[in-house]
Formats: C-alpha cells, sequence, structure tokens
C-alpha cells in the first residue's frame, strides 16, 4: 500500500562531530505541520534529508514511500523553498521558474503555463520579466515559493518562507498554505514565529538541540505535560465569587483574577474533570459568561515549556 | 545483448530524459554566454585572431616564399602550441570546473538537485553545454584563425587551396579535433571541479603533464588527451631536437580511445554527484 507519510526512522545525521539531528523517528501526516525550535535546532537539517540534500549518518527516510535520494520520482512530487536566498545570476522572474520546469521535463509550452499559474497565485506577475537582482527580500522570497509550486506538487517544504514578507503579504501566503492543504496536501513549515506556526499548524514537531522533544496536534502535546497544569481563561461578571467555587475543586491549583476585574485564571491539573464540572459552577454562582478559552494550548507556550527560551520573535 | 537487457533500455524513459537534458543545456548556455561569466574564454579565443589580422596588412617576405607549405606548417604550429595546449584546455578549465562548482560558490546547485532529474542526467546535460559552449567559441575561433592565415596569400591561392585542393579537408579536421579536445577536456574537467576545490592545482598538474608530452617514453605518452589529439592533426610539425618520438595513434584508435576515456570519466563524475550533498557554509 502506498504510504501517505513522510516517515523518519531513527535517523541521525552528523557533520563530522557536530550534531544535525540525533536519533529522530517521526511519521508526519497530510495537513500543515509546523516545525518549530531555535536557530541551530536542527529544523532544516531534517528538511534537507527529507528531500536528499543531506543523507542521514545513520537510520532511514521514505518520503510517501520514496527514496530521497530518488531525484527522478520524489520531485513530481515534491516542492521545497529553501532558506538560500540566492539566485542563478541574471535571470529573470519567470525566465527562473520556466527554466527549472523544463529540467524537470515539461515541454515549453506546459512550462510557460505553469509559470504563469504559479507567478499568479504568488502575485508576482507584474514583476515576472524583471531580474530577480533587482527584487525586493519579499519579492525574492515569493518567487522562490512560486518555484517550489510551480510544477504541483503533493508536498510542499517550506524553510522560513514567512521571512521577509510584509503582513499584507504574509497574510496571502498563510492563505495559500490553508489552500494547498485543504486540498489534501503536506505542508510543512519551520518558523520561527510562533504564533504564526499556531495559526496555521494542524501539527506541530519541537525540535531542540538535534532531538524532537514533542510532535502532534498541539492539544495533545499539551496535555502530556502533566508537571504544567493546563490554564484556562474565564471572562465573567463576578470572578471572585467563581474563583472561590472553583478552588473546592481538589484538581484547581491556581485562581488568579485579572486587574479588570472581569476575568479569572485558572490553573488545573484535570482540564477534563475542570470543564466537566464548570457549567455547574457558573450556575451556582450566577455568572455572565463571556468566553471560556484555553490560555497555553498555543505553540508559544508548549514551546516555553519544552525548550525553555522565548520563542516569540525572529532571529 | 540480450532481447531482454534490448526491452529494458527501449522502456527507459527517454523522451524524459532528452528533454531534461535539452532544458538543461538551454538554460546553461543562456547563462554561460553572457560575455560577463566567460570573459576569459571570450579572451583566448579572439586573442589569436586579432594578431592573425594584423598579418592581413603586414605579410613578411618569408611567409610568401614558402608558399601554402609554409603556411600549412604556421597554422599547424599555432593549432597545436596555442588552441589545443593554452586555449580549448584553458577554457575548458574555466568552463568545465564552474560547471558544478560555479553553482556551489553561487549557492544555485539546490534548484537542480530539487527538480525531479536523475544526477546522471544532469551531468550529461551540463557537460554537453560546456562542450558546446567552448566548441561554438573555440571552433569557430580556429576557423576563423584558418582563413586569416592563408589570406595573405590571395584569393586565388586560397581558392587553390581551401576549395580546389586539401584545404579543407584540413579545416574540417582541425574542427574536429578542436571538438574532440573540448570533450576530452571537458570531462576531465568537470570531473576535477567535482573533487576539487581550487582549479589551480588540479589545473596546472594535467597542464604540466600535458606540456611534458613529448618528453615522455611512448608507452606514457598514451595517458594523455594531447597525444591522441596531435595524432589527429592533418600537417605533422618539425620534431625538437629531444623529442622522443612515437608513432601517432591511428584514427580508429584516437577517436574511440577519446570517447571510451571521456564515457569512464562521465560515469565517475555521475557516481560522484549522486552522493554529493549541500552544504555551502562549508565553501
Amino acid at each position: 500500500m502506498e504510504s501517505r507519510e513522510i516517515r523518519f526512522e531513527n535517523v541521525s545525521k552528523f557533520d563530522g562531530e557536530v550534531l544535525g539531528i540525533n536519533r529522530v523517528s517521526l511519521a508526519i501526516r497530510p495537513g500543515i505541520t509546523g516545525l518549530v525550535g531555535p536557530n541551530g535546532s536542527g529544523k532544516t537539517t531534517l528538511m534537507n534529508l527529507m528531500t536528499g540534500l543531506l543523507r542521514p549518518t545513520r537510520g532511514k527516510v521514505s518520503v510517501l514511500g520514496l527514496s530521497p535520494y530518488d531525484p527522478e520520482h520524489l520531485f513530481r512530487n515534491v516542492g521545497y523553498c529553501t532558506q538560500f536566498d540566492a539566485f542563478p545570476r541574471g535571470t529573470t522572474g519567470f525566465h527562473f521558474i520556466q527554466s527549472f520546469l523544463r529540467i524537470h521535463g515539461f515541454t515549453g509550452a506546459e512550462a510557460t503555463r505553469l509559470t504563469e499559474e504559479a507567478l499568479i497565485r504568488v502575485k508576482l506577475t507584474e514583476a515576472a520579466d524583471r531580474k530577480i537582482a533587482a527584487y525586493s527580500k519579499g519579492m525574492r522570497q515569493r518567487i522562490k515559493l512560486a518555484q517550489a509550486i510551480a510544477h504541483n506538487p503533493g508536498i510542499l517544504i517550506l524553510d522560513e518562507p514567512l521571512n521577509g514578507l510584509d503582513p499584507m503579504a504574509r497574510a496571502e501566503v498563510i492563505a495559500l498554505f490553508r489552500e494547498l492543504s485543504a486540498d489534501g496536501k503536506h505542508v510543512i513549515i519551520s518558523s520561527h514565529i510562533l504564533h504564526e506556526v499556531d495559526m496555521i499548524s494542524d501539527q506541530v514537531i519541537m525540535i531542540n538541540g538535534g532531538y524532537v522533544v514533542a510532535e502532534g496536534e498541539i492539544q495533545d502535546v499539551r496535555s502530556e505535560m502533566p508537571e504544567h497544569p493546563i490554564q484556562v481563561l474565564i471572562r465573567c461578571s463576578d470572578p471572585g465569587r467563581l474563583a472561590s467555587r472553583l478552588f473546592q475543586m481538589d484538581h484547581v491549583v491556581e485562581a488568579k483574577i485579572q486587574a479588570d476585574q472581569k476575568g479569572l485564571l485558572i490553573r488545573t491539573r484535570d482540564a477534563d474533570q475542570f470543564y466537566l464540572r464548570l457549567n455547574e459552577a457558573i450556575l451556582e454562582t450566577g455568572q455572565d459568561i463571556e468566553a471560556v478559552a484555553p490560555a497555553d494550548e498555543d505553540v508559544h507556550s508548549v514551546y516555553q515549556y519544552l525548550i525553555g527560551s522565548n520563542g516569540g520573535s525572529t532571529s | 545483448m540480450s532481447s531482454g537487457h534490448v526491452q529494458k533500455i527501449k522502456q527507459l524513459p527517454w523522451v524524459l530524459w532528452i528533454r531534461q537534458v535539452q532544458g538543461i543545456i538551454l538554460f546553461e548556455l543562456r547563462r554561460s554566454l553572457t560575455l560577463r561569466r566567460s570573459p576569459f574564454v571570450y579572451l583566448l579565443a579572439l586573442a589569436p585572431l586579432a594578431l592573425l589580422s594584423l598579418r592581413l596588412f603586414f605579410p613578411t617576405e618569408q611567409e610568401i616564399l614558402d608558399g601554402i607549405g609554409g603556411i600549412n606548417v604556421m597554422f599547424a604550429i599555432i593549432f597545436r602550441a596555442f588552441y589545443l595546449r593554452l586555449a580549448v584546455f584553458f577554457g575548458c578549465v574555466g568552463v568545465f570546473m564552474r560547471l558544478f562548482r560555479g553553482d556551489v560558490l553561487e549557492k544555485t546547485l539546490h534548484y537542480y538537485f530539487l527538480t525531479s532529474v536523475r544526477r546522471e542526467i544532469l551531468v550529461v546535460g551540463k557537460y554537453i553545454s560546456g562542450v558546446l559552449l567552448n566548441f561554438i567559441i573555440f571552433g569557430g575561433s580556429v576557423a576563423v584563425a584558418f582563413f586569416l592565415l592563408y589570406l595573405p596569400s590571395g584569393w586565388v591561392t586560397v581558392e587553390e587551396f581551401v576549395f580546389k585542393g586539401p584545404g579543407m579537408g584540413h579545416l574540417f579536421s582541425y574542427v574536429g579535433v578542436t571538438f574532440l579536445a573540448c570533450i576530452g577536456y571537458g570531462a576531465v574537467f568537470l570531473l576535477m571541479g567535482l573533487f576539487f576545490r581550487n582549479p589551480i592545482v588540479p589545473a596546472s598538474v594535467i597542464l604540466g603533464w600535458e606540456y611534458i608530452n613529448f618528453l615522455l617514453p611512448p608507452y606514457l605518452k598514451k595517458i594523455s588527451v594531447i597525444y591522441y589529439l596531435e595524432s589527429l592533426c592533418p600537417v605533422p610539425i618539425p620534431s625538437g631536437p629531444v623529442t622522443i618520438l612515437a608513432e601517432p595513434a591511428p584514427f580508429w584508435l584516437a577517436v574511440p580511445g577519446l570517447l571510451g576515456l571521456t564515457l569512464v570519466v562521465l560515469v565517475i563524475a555521475g557516481l560522484k554527484i549522486r552522493q554529493m550533498e549541500i552544504s555551502y557554509g562549508e565553501e
């Protein structure tokens, strides 16, 4: 049966004495997967191993059942937008994409059509005939993205694809990722910007020092951390009364009333029990509820718990 | 070859591979034909033409006395000493060692590695583009130089020698040898470019070996590109006092020998490129 996963089986990559990644075993399913970790943690190494740009020192990598070292078959179905910000000298945006489509094996007419479609998708048609050397950082990022998606791959691997994009372009590119994911494609994105990963990812892989420290849907990863009680934010009319009622539950370890006296931050060791009994507490204390939401079931919080540093900014 | 093997070869995706090679050649030629990328190659090809053009205006008396025979020898010397040992040699160093190394230095090789093309096909496509580029430049230069050398003898002499005599055959031979030189040296330097970061060292070693070829014993002469190329030149040149003579390689050995050597070198290059990783940081 044809595999629909990208699999790493006990993969290690050393560059001489330097560790790239160590004993990584993963199975990445379709959807948007966010790859997060600090600089030098091994994100790019992981992506380069998936695409055959690097070879593992130990272990095995397969992409939908294909070897990464069989480019003829692999790259019919894989597009990789790398972090390298370099382009063949003297080429225009159009010529760059069209030339590599021809190298893929498309005929001249097919290559031209696919180039035009890709340029429309990344909104770069007007600058298509200008030399890439004259492009801004954001335009270069978009032309790389266009080159990665031009042959309509089923798997899109994107190393820091949002770098250099202005907020409008970011929103458009994120919408494009969602569109591709909705078509059943794999979209694997590495990023330093955790709130963006949080917004777009169906699942995350957290990597630190060459080791995968967590993988899966963020809620599942969060629930696997009993040493860190779950935080729930409740916006309500009388947080003081609700706090004293909730404290009667033995799994609630902390309750903080927010400064505006309209909210309550609860920390609980048993989220399921807490949500089961919350309605009862609300009715008993006669609250008007504005919102109930998990406060640390996001990538940023999990990242802080697991990796420890502040991962909210680019570096 | 058994019919099973033939059937297997027929089933290979030749049409796709040919299209991919065409795509690589088109892209590479477009990049390389610009003056900015290969100014040194153009300079090597144009320098002799500039010098020979001067002869149109200042022919020497001795050359007129020597007649066609003397000019034949003069062109043979220019071809061997300048074109084969210097221009085509360094042209191939410049073009072929850059085919992969240049992309590594520009950090653009990954674009090729991320297309659905076998790396061996990539070697073939890049190699053919290098051969075409060098042949267009140096083959053209040889042909123009040939006419520039004979023209001062007068149009009637040129007509008699080139169009009614053996001249056209000589020209085809020289252009053909130039083509084979691009093929032979091209393969060697493409491979060197995959093994060495700095082209100076391997180029110097190979240049030294090719230059002392005339001093080598016959069996060692055969381990060089120049031996086979010189064997194919139509006009022999007088050998110097210290030259160790060897029978020139017959055509049936020289051409297949060079092509065979090229094939072996390309196979090694294909195997090397299959294992290649992208780590620009180390360059």
